[in-house]
Parts: structure tokens; sequence; C-alpha cells
């Protein structure tokens, strides 16, 4: 991957002053994935570039990128297992070279030069050019980070393949910058918000790259209108990291006026503004329905991530819980979140979390009051529905079970979701009102059930309510 | 000299009082680690091991260690002085807990010696009347010892006595692991005397008859051991008869014999105790009546000398009437005795007012084959390695013996029904057979099988659980999964990383001699289950499935019907219907493009690094051009440039021959390459010929939908035959193929000569083709020295596993196997496919 910086400053040679590197010899510098190549293809009084070449040797990089990884997660048997020996780590800039940016420009991102002292704090006629750089979000998402830096930005993003133009263009733009700043400044930047454009950090990343980025920032970040999504994906989406950071950054700021939120980092489609407010009526429905029933000893089948463990576990009046999932991943991250390791004793003995399958009968879920199946029947491809209600209904059998799923007639109401979509990647069907009350009253009459059906969230008139829901009793 | 019986296994209570020198004792007797004792305990929970105030807590910690100590079967020694009841109740629970048997060894010194010892010692501190206290308890105990559940209690007087004693170990009665066998393993026999001379005879046993020409004995001319699992008697017509040759067998030294319940109660009978005389003991009475006084006295030593089970073969295989659970074999206690008796049952009755049985064997998870009898079902299955042998021979079933090793069941029918059953004979849990249960897949587990036996790890079958749960067909649709396939060995050849030459080497030293070499198709796996009723079939609505390599439907709906619409016209035009005499048929298949299934792969993956790779290297070149100009030294820096641009070059040719234009399935193409099975019938067995040729009659019945599979069958031993498939895979790649997997001609379930399974196939890729799989520049002489280090035991190993799974699953679909045994092989592949292998292999 390349990278060059050219000026256009008399005498332009003196370039070679500030980077500290002789125009006239070729640098080679070991760096962890490769070495890293500086050479200057034009180095003359009125032009001179300097050209960083970060050559990488597959071999450490494959070998780089498998520590401290895990095996592959099997949940998605299809995902790309060789991603990581077929991938553009060689080609496009990323975090890896911004890594080696710091190491082989050391003193002139500090801005320090001893030859040229003067040169190094003034504003020189600057050209920056990334010609692969890989950037989330397309050439737009560049440009917004580079103006408001005093940057004139030509992104230009490369076709995925000449022989498929049907394939449209490529996650890669071909990036130029030119401006007046001083080369620490342009060096920052671009220190910066390489990796940021890239958005997938090579590394761990650890506390101490709030320091490294605020550090980097100084004079810059604390203004910049798209500090929150720059901070954001600089520290790899580590949400409790970038809090502090904004909050380091505020205390910068004179004024403390909102900065925009980014529409770029594809957040999950649907459900927009009331997503939130939506996920929390439905577990107070479902609360309430489980507290109507009279229920102490509740299941929670497809806890997911233990959203309503959390709600339940606040009510005394339910002696014993039990979470279920078929992730082993998801019970890892509800332990983490209801603090399970944490809780006091007496309330840890009534929480209980367990790997268990819908479509499988289990024994250890039998003799409950109440199941709870919110927001899962949908994630089940509906061949396999019928091993689920034998599970649930047929075998497990407890007085009550509370369903919610989506009401599909409602997603007209959402902007943003294209007709026909589901809300979740990963719902095999969203059913109409009428679709599930049927599949209700089937139910009902296979496993000698009553039902009573809700609504919850704001009712439309034509549409209904955004989900559906349904208490069972065992007759 | 006084002799310590100790058994093996047991919870050693040292009892003395201060200064009585019982850890001198278990110095010189036990080695440290079996030794706890409680002033160790006491220093380290306290740090000091004089400080009685710690004692509850170390004595806690002391009864945890020996517990966990007795779990994994360790003689344990507690040097504690022992002398009150609590404290040695608290040892007696700890080893009842376990299954083991407690012993009481006590040190008994005169107190003025006692004392003087205790004086020696710096930090004892304590008067000489708490020694006198201990010296009273000390007499106080001597009476209480067996009464509180002491199994042995040894009691050593004075120091001469103490210091000339010798500790003997001496095995508990059901340890017989030296005993290997051969084994005959005979189920109950409830008096089917005629049945029994039957089932020996037809194992090959020869009989030996007393003057009376009643059986007495019988011998096999290899020396087998027969082994009965109990219930000889009782509802039959000659239980004097079966015990009569039982007994006689038995003390020849050619069978064991382990208890049944139906023996236990008939003891209690004889002993003149009050028993209900029910379940046919009635009939046993009689018969004994018939015969001389003392053979009913001869039979209560018999039965009362049995042991109610044995562990056998070095631990490998369990006999006990009822079955046993890990944890109590080779354990002795009364609990161990009554599951091994009775089994567990749930404290509910049938319909038929009989006890229900606890599956034990379902949870079952131990490494010891449990072989018992006690419950009847027509037909005895293997479930996690246990298998259950009663047929119900007096009810008019069958009476069988399991050969073990080699786990053969040998059966003879009944003569008639002596014996009316309460409950029909039916298999044992009425399982609905479309219902799945969590047990039968979850947690670490051991599967059994006719092709072998692996463990599938609980990480794994967590793993799989998800797969299977979220994203799989219905399991009544998923039959079989294809097995991973390990490559060629490495290639030394320059520029190679596999070829021909090694695939074929490894054939030879596997021991196959003819080979067929098939083009590896450039598409993605597909099996296809096809019924010839678009709407029936016995897999449910639907017709049939297509789905991927770990399950999942293919298309989805309803690309994935009209697939079926095509492949079972074809089936139709071929006429296989009728000519393999079935309704369905289960091919494995490559569907083409690739880029039909895997476009977004392809577009997202593979042409991206393409792109970056097409756009970043000119750009690179161009800078050092000009830097070259300017005299500066880049030669070395441009050369392996330019060699980065051609291999990403090359990349680029390799991945753009996967994509072809599609729409629906316009574009699509199937290439059959093996059927596995029909109705009643595993094909693994016909050689590839046979495969390829059906194949073949599909394409040519629809050669629009369905793309022939190019091949090469070659003698190994025919040089020019080799040359010629070498060549021809040369072509094939420099054109862009994929390369070509070697199969052994013999077909699926080939074996070599020493009788193992080979490997189904071997994958030959071209060297074009692993741009894509090791990167675009992996011909780097230097990255091809360290891919050249890669290590294939595991693929392989891996590959045999699944391979012999999905054998074992073709065989239970045409055997007919419930689904839960069907589906348990099947996610055993599945969960063998979370072992973490290189995925370039």
């Amino acid at each position: 991957m390349l990278l060059t910086l050219t000026t256009t400053h008399q005498p332009a040679t003196d370039l070679g002053h500030l980077l500290i590197k002789h125009p006239d010899r070729v640098h080679a510098f070991d760096v962890p994935v490769g070495t890293a190549h500086i050479f200057y293809p034009e180095a003359d009084e009125q032009r001179c570039t300097a050209a960083l070449l970060l050559d990488v040797d597959p071999l450490r990089l494959a070998a780089a990128r498998g520590r401290g990884r895990g095996r592959q997660p099997t949940t998605t048997p299809d995902s790309f297992t060789l991603g990581r020996y077929v991938n553009d780590r060689p080609y496009a800039a990323s975090s890896l070279l911004a890594s080696a940016l710091s190491k082989v420009y050391r003193s002139a991102l500090r801005g320090e030069s001893k030859a040229r002292p003067e040169l190094a704090g003034a504003s020189i006629p600057l050209e920056v050019r990334v010609p692969v750089l890989r950037c989330r979000g397309g050439a737009d998402v560049a440009t917004r980070m580079f103006t408001p830096l005093g940057w004139t930005v030509t992104a230009t993003a490369i076709p995925l393949d000449e022989l498929h133009p049907e394939w449209g263009v490529s996650r890669y733009v071909d990036l130029t910058l030119t401006g007046t700043m001083r080369v620490a400044d342009a060096l920052n930047h671009l220190y910066v918000l390489l990796p940021v454009l890239d958005d997938a950090k090579h590394y761990w990343v650890a506390p101490d790259e709030v320091d490294k980025l605020l550090r980097a920032g100084a004079g810059w970040l604390a203004d910049h209108p798209e500090r929150a999504l720059i901070v954001r994906r600089y520290l790899a989406h580590r949400r409790a990291l970038a809090g502090q950071a904004l909050e380091r950054l505020a205390a910068q700021r004179p004024t403390d006026e909102p900065t925009a939120d980014d529409g770029v980092d594809d957040a999950p489609a649907a459900e927009p503004a009331p997503r939130a407010s939506l996920a929390a009526r439905r577990r107070e429905a479902v609360h309430a329905a489980l507290v109507d029933a009279g229920a102490h000893r509740v299941l929670d089948l497809g806890c997911g991530g233990g959203a309503l463990l959390a709600t339940l576990i606040g009510d005394r009046r339910f002696t014993e819980i039990v979470g279920t999932d078929v992730s082993s991943q998801a019970l890892t991250i509800a332990a983490r979140r209801l603090r399970l390791d944490r809780l006091p004793e007496r309330q840890r003995d009534r929480l209980r979390l367990r790997q268990s399958a819908l479509t499988y009968r289990d024994d250890r879920l039998r003799g409950y009051d109440a199941a709870v199946l919110m927001e899962v029947v949908e994630h089940l491809d509906p061949p396999r529905l019928p091993a689920l209600e034998d599970a649930v209904f047929g075998y497990a059998r407890p007085g009550t079970v509370v369903v919610t799923t989506p009401n599909v007639e409602h997603n007209v109401r959402y902007e943003g979701l294209p007709a026909g979509a589901f809300r979740h990647a990963d719902h095999r069907f969203e059913w109409t009102r009428a679709e599930f009350a049927d599949w209700v009253r089937q139910v009902c009459a296979s496993y000698g059930y009553t039902a009573a059906l809700h609504g919850v969230g704001d009712e439309d008139p034509t549409v209904g309510a955004p989900t559906q829901l349904a208490v069972f009793t065992r007759i | 000299m006084t002799v310590l019986d100790i058994p093996e296994l047991a919870l050693v209570a040292l009892v003395g009082v201060s200064g009585s020198g019982k850890s001198t004792f278990a110095r010189r007797h036990f080695a440290p680690s079996q030794v706890l004792s409680s002033d160790t305990f006491r220093a380290m929970v306290a740090d000091d091991e004089n400080d009685q105030s710690a004692s509850a807590e170390a004595f806690d910690a002391l009864h945890y260690v020996a517990g966990k100590r007795l779990r994994g079967g360790r003689l344990t020694v507690v040097d504690a002085t022992n002398l009150q009841s609590h404290a040695r109740a608290a040892l007696i629970r700890v080893a009842r807990e376990h299954d083991v048997l407690p012993v009481a060894i006590v040190l008994d010194v005169p107190e003025a010696l006692a004392w003087e010892r205790t004086e020696a010692r710096a930090d004892r501190t304590f008067g000489r009347q708490v020694l006198a206290r201990m010296s009273r308890d000390l007499r106080r105990t001597y009476g209480q010892l067996a009464r509180e559940g002491f199994r042995k209690v040894h009691v050593l007087r004075g120091v001469d006595e103490i210091e000339a004693a010798e500790v003997r170990y001496e095995r508990l009665f059901n340890d017989r692991r030296e005993l290997t066998g051969p084994f005959d393993i005979v189920g109950d026999v409830h008096g089917c005397r005629a049945e029994l001379e039957s089932l020996l005879t037809r194992l090959g046993w020869q009989l030996h008859r007393d003057d009376a020409g009643r059986p007495v004995d019988a011998t096999h001319p290899s020396g087998r051991t027969a082994v009965f699992v109990g219930d000889l008697v009782d509802r039959g017509p000659d239980s004097p008869g079966v015990l009569r040759l039982v007994m006689g067998m038995v003390a020849a030294g050619h069978a064991l014999c382990v208890p049944g319940n139906h023996e236990q109660k008939l003891l209690r009978k004889l002993r003149g105790r009050n028993v209900r005389i029910a379940h046919g003991l009635a009939e046993t009475l009689e018969q004994l009546d018939a015969e001389p006084a003392e053979f009913s006295t001869e039979v209560a030593t018999f039965v009362d000398g049995l042991v109610s089970h044995y562990v056998l073969d070095g631990g490998r295989l369990v006999v006990a009437h009822a079955g046993l659970k890990e944890e109590y074999q080779g354990r002795a206690s009364g609990r161990v005795r009554a599951f091994a008796l009775y089994g567990e049952t749930t404290g509910e009755t049938d319909e038929y007012g009989l006890p229900v049985r606890y599956p034990w064997a379902r949870e079952y998870r131990g490494s010891a084959m449990v072989v018992y009898g006690h419950t009847p079902t027509p037909e005895p299955e293997w479930v996690n390695n246990t298998i259950c042998l009663d047929t119900g021979c007096v009810f008019g079933g069958r009476l069988t013996a399991l050969r073990y090793p080699e786990r053969e069941l040998v059966a003879v029918p009944a003569e008639r029904e002596w014996y009316a059953p309460v409950r029909p004979l039916t298999a044992a849990p009425a399982r609905p057979d479309e219902v799945l249960d969590l047990t039968d897949v979850a947690g670490r587990r051991h599967v059994e099988h006719p092709y072998g036996s692996l463990t599938v790890p609980a990480e794994n079958a967590a793993a799989a659980l998800e797969v299977m749960s979220r994203f799989a067909v219905d399991p009544r649709r998923l039959v079989w999964l294809p097995p991973t396939m390990a490559p060629c060995s490495t290639s030394q050849l320059d520029g190679y990383l596999e070829h021909p030459a090694e695939a074929f080497a490894d054939c030879r030293s596997a021991g196959v001699d003819r080979v067929v070499c098939e083009e590896k198709h450039m598409g993605s796996r597909a099996v296809v289950l096809v019924c010839r009723e678009p709407d029936g079939g016995p897999f449910g609505p639907g017709g049939g499935v297509v789905h991927t390599r770990t399950g999942r439907p293919f298309f989805g709906d309803p690309l994935d019907a009209e697939l079926l619409d095509r492949v079972r016209a074809a089936v139709t035009g071929a006429g296989l219907w009728d000519e393999l005499a079935t309704d369905w048929l289960l091919l494995d298949c490559e569907l083409l493009p690739w880029s039909a299934k895997a476009g977004g792969l392809i577009r997202e993956q593979y042409a991206g690094v393409g792109a970056a790779g097409r756009a970043a290297l000119p750009a690179t070149l161009a800078a050092l051009d000009q830097a070259a100009g300017r005299g500066l030294d880049v030669a070395t820096l441009r050369e392996r440039m330019t060699r980065r641009r051609d291999d990403v070059s090359a990349y680029t040719t390799a991945y753009r021959a996967y994509v072809g234009p599609t729409d629906g399935l316009d574009g699509v193409t199937l290439a059959p390459f093996a059927v596995l099975a029909a109705a009643k019938a595993s094909y693994a067995g016909r050689d590839h010929g046979w495969h390829l040729s059906l194949a073949d009659r599909l394409c040519a019945a629809d050669p629009g939908f369905f793309t022939p599979t190019r091949r090469r069958v070659v003698d190994l031993s025919d040089a020019e035959a080799v040359r010629d498939a070498t060549d021809w895979w040369l072509a094939l790649t420099a054109d862009g193929g994929e390369g070509m997997v070697v199969k052994p001609y013999a077909g699926p379930a080939a074996r070599n000569g020493r009788g193992s399974l080979l490997q189904p196939g071997i994958k030959c890729r071209g060297r074009e083709y692993l741009r894509i799989i090791y990167g675009p520049g992996y011909t780097e002489p230097e990255q091809l020295a360290a891919l050249r280090r890669r290590s294939l035991g595991r693929k392989r190993g891996l590959a045999l596993r699944e391979h012999a799974l999905g054998l074992a699953a073709l065989d239970a679909l045409a055997d007919g196997a419930p689904l839960w045994r069907r589906h348990e092989l099947v996610f055993a592949i599945l969960a063998c496919e979370s072992e973490p292998v290189d995925p370039r292999l």
C-alpha cells in the first residue's frame, strides 16, 4: 500500500528535512507486518514527493491476524474463513499504514525539525495521494472527513471488476487531498483518519488508545463536525472508550452544541426512531402478562442478550427465572450484561442461563409456570415451527406462554425499510395479524391452550400495532 | 505380624490418641498424597497445625478433598484422632457419598507412652488431662466402629504390633478388569433352559451333561467366557435346569454371573423370609420342590455369592443386571447394588401398574460399555454405548447374546410363549419417532456406530446445535452430510503445492491400486434428496430437499422446489425409480456455477481484493519507475512489486472462472457424481463406475440441466495411465479448472487390505485455483516454502471420522433406524465441522 506526500513549497526538497528522510536515498524500516520503504519519485526545487510504501509480508500478516483470535464462529458456516489469507491488507491503506506512518515519520508528526524548525511550523502547499483506501460508507465519507480540515478532496471510487460493470464500485477509493497546512497536521489527519475510514483496526483497542487519539487529534478533532463518528470508529466501536473520548473532547470545546450523528454506520435498518421505546414497551407488556398470569417460575426462551431477564430479575415475584438461548455466545453476553458474577447471592440464585434449542425437547424446561417467546418465532424457518410447538406447548407445557412477534402490516410505517423487507436480517418470516391469529388458533387446538391476542406499541387504525402479543393459557 | 486387609478403593480412618503414632504409621504404609492429615489441613486454612479453633474449617476442607479423591477412585487415608463419633460419622458420610468402603485402623498404645511422645514435641501444649480424656474416648470407641458403618475394623495394640503390621490390598469383588474375554454375554434366561442350550450351541459352546442327560457345564473351543446378566429364574419352564448349567459353568470358571432381582427374591424366599409369591416365583418354587433339598441349599449359596456387577476387560466392559451408571461402576455400596439389581425408577407407574424406569442409559456418557438386561425390549438397541439384552425369551421373544469384543448379537427364538407378559413387548421408551430430544445431541457425547466411534466434545456440540437449530433443514430430511475432504500430501515440485504425483502416491500407500480421478467441479456442494412424488415420500412434505454441505436450504423456496422438479423429471426419464425399486434417491452433487450460490462472497471478498490489488500495484510501480528515473536503486523492490501485480492478475483470472450469468435456475446446472442411497439401500458399497454411470444417465435425460463429470479411471501400477491422468490434470487446471478428486474406484465404502476405511476422496487442486485459497502470491518461493510445512494429519483424521459417520448415517437410513439415531449421526458430522482446522486445506 502506498501513500505519497508532495509539496511545491520552494525549495521543495526541504520536505526531506521535515520528514528527516534524505530524498536521494531509499529508506527501509522493519515494521511488524513487513517493511516500510520511503523513496522520492520526484525531488527538485519545484516539487518533491515522498512515497511511503508498506510492503506487507503475507506470512507475517497472517500470523499477526491469527494471534489471539478464537476459532471461527460456526454460527455462520458460510462465513469467509479464508479472510485471514485472502484479503486486501497488502494493497489498501488501513491502520497498518497508519502504524507504519507513526513509526517512520515520528518527529514529523510531532512537528519537530532540527534542520528547518520554522518550516515545520509553517503552512505549506501539500498534496497527499492514497491510491487505494478502503473507505467504509463510500467516497462521500472521505470527503466529509477531510474537507472540514481544510483539504480539497478528490475521492474516486474504484470499480469492483472491469469485466463485471454490473457489480458496481468497490469499497475502495483513490484519494487525493490538496491543501496548505503544516506537514505535522497533515500527517496527524492521516494517522487518525486512515484507520477511521477503513474501520477495521488490526489490533486490539486498549484504553490508552483514547490518549493516542486525543494527542493526534489535538487542535482539530474537538471542532470536527464528524468527531462522534471519528471517535467511535477509531476506538473500534467500544462504547465506553468512545464516551470517555467524547467527554474529554467536549471539555476542550468552548460551547457544547450537539454534534451531528452520522447515518453511515449501518445500524439495523428498521424501526429507526421508536425502536428503543418499542423494545421497552414490549418488555413491559410481557412482564405485565406474566404478572397477570400469577407466574413465579418463568422461562425466557431465546433470551438473547438478556434484556427481558434484566426486567424480570427486578421483580421479586419471580422466584425462579431461566433464560435459554441456542447461542452460547448470546448467553455469555447475557451473563456479562446482567453482571451475573456480581449479583448478590439471593438474586443470582433466582436466575439461571442455559443453552437449549427450541427445535428439541428439553427435560430441563418442564414444570414451569410460564414461558416467554419474545421476538423468537420469526427467527425460525416456517417448516421448523412444528418442532418448536411440540417442544414448548407439547413437552415443556408451562401454564402460560407469552409470544410476541412483529406485525408485518405495520412495516409500511417504517421509513427507510424497503417494501417487502423484514425488520431484521435474520427474520425468516413476519406475520400479518391474521396469519398470527391463525397460528395461535392452530397451536391452541393442537396442544390444549386458550389464547388472548394484543398489540404492543402505538395502535395504528389501518395497520395495527407494530408488535403482536399472544398469551396462551393451558386448559 | 498382623496383616491389615484393605480394599484397593477405601476411605481409611486412623483412630488413636495424640502421640499414638498415627502419622508415623501413615508415612510408613501409604504414599504422602494418599494421607490427609487434620494437622496439615489446620495449617492450610489457619497457618498453624495446632490451632484447634480452625478444626471445623480444616475438616470441611479435608472432607472436600477426600471426596474429590474418592470420586476419582483413589484410596484415601485420614490421619486424625477420629475419637469422636461425630468426626467418624462425617467420614462415613463421605465414603457413602462416593460408594466406597470405610475402613478403621485403631492404634492403641499405653497412655504413658503417648504422653511421653506428646511432651517431647514442643508444639503440643495441652495437658495430661486432655490425653486422659482421649484415652477414655478411645475405650468407648472400640465397640462402636462396626456399628457406625466401618466395613472393616483393624485394631493394633501396643507398639510392637503396630511396628509389625503389614497392609495388604484386596481387590473389590466386582473388579475383574484382568479378564479380557472374549465373552459371550447372555440376556435374561428366566428358566428357558432349552433356548439357553440352543443359544450356547449357536455360539459354538459344547455342553457337558450329567448321567441324567442334564447339562451341567459348557466349554467353548476358543476359550470364550460366558457372562450371564441375571434373572436366570422364574416364569420359565425349567429354572432349576438353567441354574444347574450356569452354576456348573461358574464353578468351572467357564462363566461369570451377576444376580438379577429374581435371584435376589428367590434367595430371600429360600432363606425363609416372607416374600410375595408373584412374577413367576411360584413356578420356580414348584420346580425346586421336585429337586433334592440340597439343590436348593446350593442355589442359595450360589446366589448369595454373586457379585452385583463386574468391571471387565481393563474397565472397558461393565455387566450388571439392570445396568449401571458411570459413577457406580467399580464401587461398592448399598445403593450401587440396588441400582445394579433393580435400576432406577421414576417413582411413577405406567398404565399396566409397572414401575416406570428411569432412562439412565440415555444420559450415560461413560466410556465403558454397559451390558445389561432386566427390561424386555423387542430389539436390543445401543444407547450411548450401553445395550439391554433382555429380548423377552420367556414371553415368546428371543434369547439374545452379545459377543464381546465383536459387538455381534446372536439370538435364538423362544420355543413358545412360556409366560404371558403383563405389558406387551414394545420398544421400551415409547418415543415418538418424529421428536428429537436435546439429550440426543447436546453435551459431550460418545457416538458408537458400525464404522467406529467418536467422542463429540461439548463445545462442538454446542456450536452444532446452533447451526442445526437455526439454519439447517428439517432433521427428517437431513439424512446425510458430506464429509470434509483432505488434500493430497504436499508436493515438493517446483511451483506446486498440490500435484497428482502426491495424490497417487497417497492412494498407493493407503493400499489402493485402482482409482477414479473425477474433475473437481467449480460450484457448490449440493446434496439432493428427491422423492418420486412431488408432495409425498417418507421425508415429510416437499418431496425432498436440496441442501448445502452444512445442511442449509440451498437457495430457499421457490428455487429449491423448482430444482427438485428438474431432478425428479430426469430420474423418471432415466427410468431409475423402477430400476432401483425406490420412491426416493439421495444424490451427491455439485451445483454450478459457484456464483449462483456464492455470488455475494465472490463480489465482496474475492473481487474486492482483486480490485484493491489491481489499483494499488500499478500506482506503486509508477512511483517506483519515477524513482528509478531519478537514479534511485529500487530495482529489487520494483521486481517484487511487478511479481505481485502479475500474481493479482492471475488471481483475478482464477476467481473470474467461477462467475457465470444466472437468473433463477437459468444458467444453473447440476453435476451429480454419486447416488448414495435409495429406499432400504445404501449404495456406499457400489463402485464409482456404477455411480458415474447413473449420473451419466441423468445427464443424458436432461443435458441442459445436468453437467457430466469428466474422469479418468487409473490403474496405479500402469505408468502410462498415471502419466495420462497427470497430463489430463495439468490441462484441466491450466484451462482454469479447479482440479480433481481422486477416489478409490471400489466406491465410497472402500476399505484397504487391512480392513480399514479409506479416505473417500483426496483432492488435488490446481496451481492457479489455489491463489484464491492461499492468497494471490502464494507461489512466491518463500511463501511456498512456508506453506509446504502445512500439516494434514488433523484434516485427514477429521475427514475419515466424518466419512465413517456418513456411512453409518446411510446404513441407519437404509435400516429404517429411528429419527433420533439418524439425527445423532448427522449431528455428529456437523459437530466435527466445528473442529478448528486450517480452512485452506
